[in-house]
């Protein structure tokens, strides 16, 4: 087990550098630069500015500084913000995402996961059928059409949610609802057809009977085989509600750290645009990293020494 | 045998209510099981055997149906009890395995944890006590080091290994009937031997009785008291093993026991199939079941479905040639096989 995650976590590095070379590399062949504008600065400042970030070094020296900087744990300087480093964005910018997040990824483990059992267990019911028809919605309704309805209903009309800004529970309704609509509804849904494929396996007719106890024959044997696909999505889920999103960011007006991202591509931020994308990356591929470790917990034939 | 009943069934109907329409699975099916004896039920897929056996367990999946009949066991109607009531018996006074092994276990719990888990379903013991238990079956089921087996997952388990550990399992609560649906089947013919082999020894060791499914009447003819043949949902010949090897007393049956290889006559005969297909249990023929297929069919039986007679000493034949006024001449003339 040690030494599996010890050669999973050289490969994560592995990894990371080959994103962190193509982001680099696509970064720069595009056009443009973080100083470009519709009023073009003079040449002279220009200039200034070129050298003062390094932009006017060959770009494998500008790669081997980024990385050099990184080892040493500095994500560089924004070119637009002013004395704003990377790792101030984040250490101010996560907190709030991550707050909102792990409310949502509670809300959406919570509710999905008991909804599409009992679902399953009602197969063809009414109940089922209510569920899979607010799960369809869920799934085909974009986030921020849920978040401005949210705003619109519970905060313009009701007055029951602020307009807007990170203060208090009551802030966290709207934008946890937005950001866990989508995946609430594909974690029910996915909870149901594995407990459905479930139910049909000879060993759930064997714990039956044996006369095992409803609450054994699904809380026991069901349940731990239906989550197996179940896990393989969370993972990843939750590295990504954990990081913000832009969107429902930008209608609630948090101050997360989702908007980051989208700016500092239409920004040419370079060093945002690397650093943030990075960090995701490594979020993420540490997220695919504890489903695997997850999955050698729920299933005794997965080995991971191999 | 005269030993008291522990089983009988009476008049049992169940069908499948599905979109298609009702499906009749088991039609009126009726069969005694006494204290210690080996019941083999026998016929093709879909003759109503594996349903017959799951009503009696109550394990019926949607849209099944037990419609009619009483299952009485022990002097209680299993069919008029709760599923509450009902898992009390199940694994514990009756008990039932399964064809493939492969899939009968759960693969994420070790066999111990399995095992303990019925045991303990059953009985007021410790963790400690049921392990005993579990440790003690497993050893009378022939595998070895059963204290390190029972940290096993099933993986780690042969397919014999793994029915034995189901028979295990199965008989861990020493119940007085244990209803065995094709257990050999999925395994290759060694294990298959020695599968049958322990039953048998169980069976005399624990006298429980056993009622055993299967389409191989090789395997009936080893291990089985009596023989249930089923067609079309219904029974169609009950007979001792002997008598029902010996001397058939229907048509279905004679049809069966030509179409089962015989080592003595392999070379100069070929195996005779019968002819056509299993009717229809959507839409079953009005008459008796097997008569489209029936080389001895006459008119009546197109229209009309034939009684249970009997035909000699615990011998029963569902068939109108054993009607008391069909004329001798026209009785069956038991043939060659």
């Amino acid at each position: 087990m040690t030494r599996y995650v010890i050669k999973r976590i050289f490969s994560m590095i592995v990894t990371l550098l080959i994103i962190g070379t193509l982001t680099f590399s696509i970064m720069h062949s595009i056009p443009g630069s973080p100083f470009t504008s519709e009023r073009s600065l003079p040449p002279e400042i220009e200039q200034a500015l070129m050298e003062k970030y390094g932009l006017d070094d060959p770009l494998w020296e500008q790669y081997l500084n980024y990385l050099g900087d990184l080892v040493q744990g500095d994500l560089g300087v924004s070119m637009q913000k002013l004395g704003v480093s990377v790792n101030d964005m984040i250490s101010e910018g996560l907190p709030v995402s991550a707050q909102i997040g792990s409310v949502a990824v509670i809300v959406i483990l919570a509710l999905g996961i008991p909804i599409g059992v009992i679902s399953a267990l009602k197969q063809n019911s009414l109940i089922d059928h209510i569920v899979m028809f607010i799960a369809t919605v869920g799934i085909a309704v974009p986030s921020f059409v849920v978040g401005t309805f949210m705003m619109y209903v519970f905060g313009e009309i009701l007055g029951w949610i602020p307009a807007g800004g990170f203060d208090g529970w009551r802030s966290f309704i709207g934008p946890v609802i937005a950001l866990a609509g989508f995946s609430l509804a594909y974690v029910t849904r996915l909870m149901r057809s594995s407990m459905l494929e479930v139910l049909r396996q000879d060993y759930i007719r064997t714990a039956k009977a044996n006369g095992l106890s409803q609450l054994k024959v699904i809380g026991k044997h069901a349940l731990k085989n239906a989550l197996i696909p179940v896990v393989t999505y969370v993972g990843p889920m939750i590295a990504s509600i954990l990081t913000g999103s832009f969107v429902i960011e930008k209608i609630f007006a948090l101050p997360g750290i989702g908007k980051y991202f989208t700016e500092s591509v239409t920004n040419r931020d370079y060093t945002v645009i690397m650093s943030i994308t990075l960090f995701y990356a490594a979020i993420y591929i540490f997220s695919v990293l504890l489903v695997d470790i997850a999955y050698a917990f729920i299933d005794p034939r997965i080995k991971l020494d191999d | 045998m005269g030993k008291e009943k522990i089983l009988e069934v009476k008049g049992l109907e169940t069908s499948f209510f599905t979109h298609l329409g009702e499906v009749q699975s088991v039609r009126s099916v009726s069969f005694d099981i006494h204290k210690g004896e080996v019941v083999g039920i026998v016929g093709e897929s879909g003759s109503g055997k594996s349903i017959t056996c799951m009503s009696i367990m109550k394990l019926l999946q949607h849209p099944g149906k037990i419609k009619h009949g009483e299952v009485i066991f022990k002097g209680e109607d299993l069919v008029k009890k709760s599923p509450k009531e009902m898992r009390k018996i199940q694994g514990d006074e009756i008990s039932m395995i399964f064809q493939d092994p492969m899939t009968a276990l759960n693969p994420v719990y070790t066999i111990g944890n399995q095992m303990t888990e019925v045991i303990r379903a059953h009985k007021k013991i410790s963790q400690k006590e049921a392990e005993k238990i579990a440790i003690k079956m497993l050893e009378a089921v022939g595998i070895p080091s059963p204290e390190q087996r029972l940290k096993n997952y099933p993986h780690e388990f042969s397919g014999g290994m793994r029915q034995r550990a189901i028979i295990a399992m199965a008989l861990s609560c020493e119940p007085e009937l244990l209803i065995a649906d094709e257990p050999t089947t999925a395994l290759d013919v060694t294990i298959q031997a020695q599968i049958l082999d322990l039953l048998k020894g169980l069976r005399e060791k624990l006298d429980t009785s056993i009622i055993f499914i299967t389409h191989d009447l090789g395997v009936i003819a080893e291990l089985c008291d009596k023989v249930i043949v089923m067609y079309g949902g219904m029974v169609m010949e009950e007979a001792s093993v002997v008598d029902l090897f010996k001397e058939p007393k229907n048509p279905y049956t004679i049809g069966l026991l030509k179409s089962v290889p015989n080592p003595e006559t392999l070379t100069k005969q070929t195996l005779v199939p019968i002819a056509g297909s299993p009717p229809d249990m959507l839409n079953p023929p009005k008459g008796c079941a097997f008569c489209n297929r029936c080389e001895y069919a006459v008119q009546k039986c197109l229209v009309e479905v034939p009684k249970l007679y009997d035909v000699g000493k615990d011998h029963k034949s569902r068939c109108h040639l054993y009607h008391p006024d069909t004329p001798n001449e026209v009785k069956i003339k038991r043939e060659v096989i």
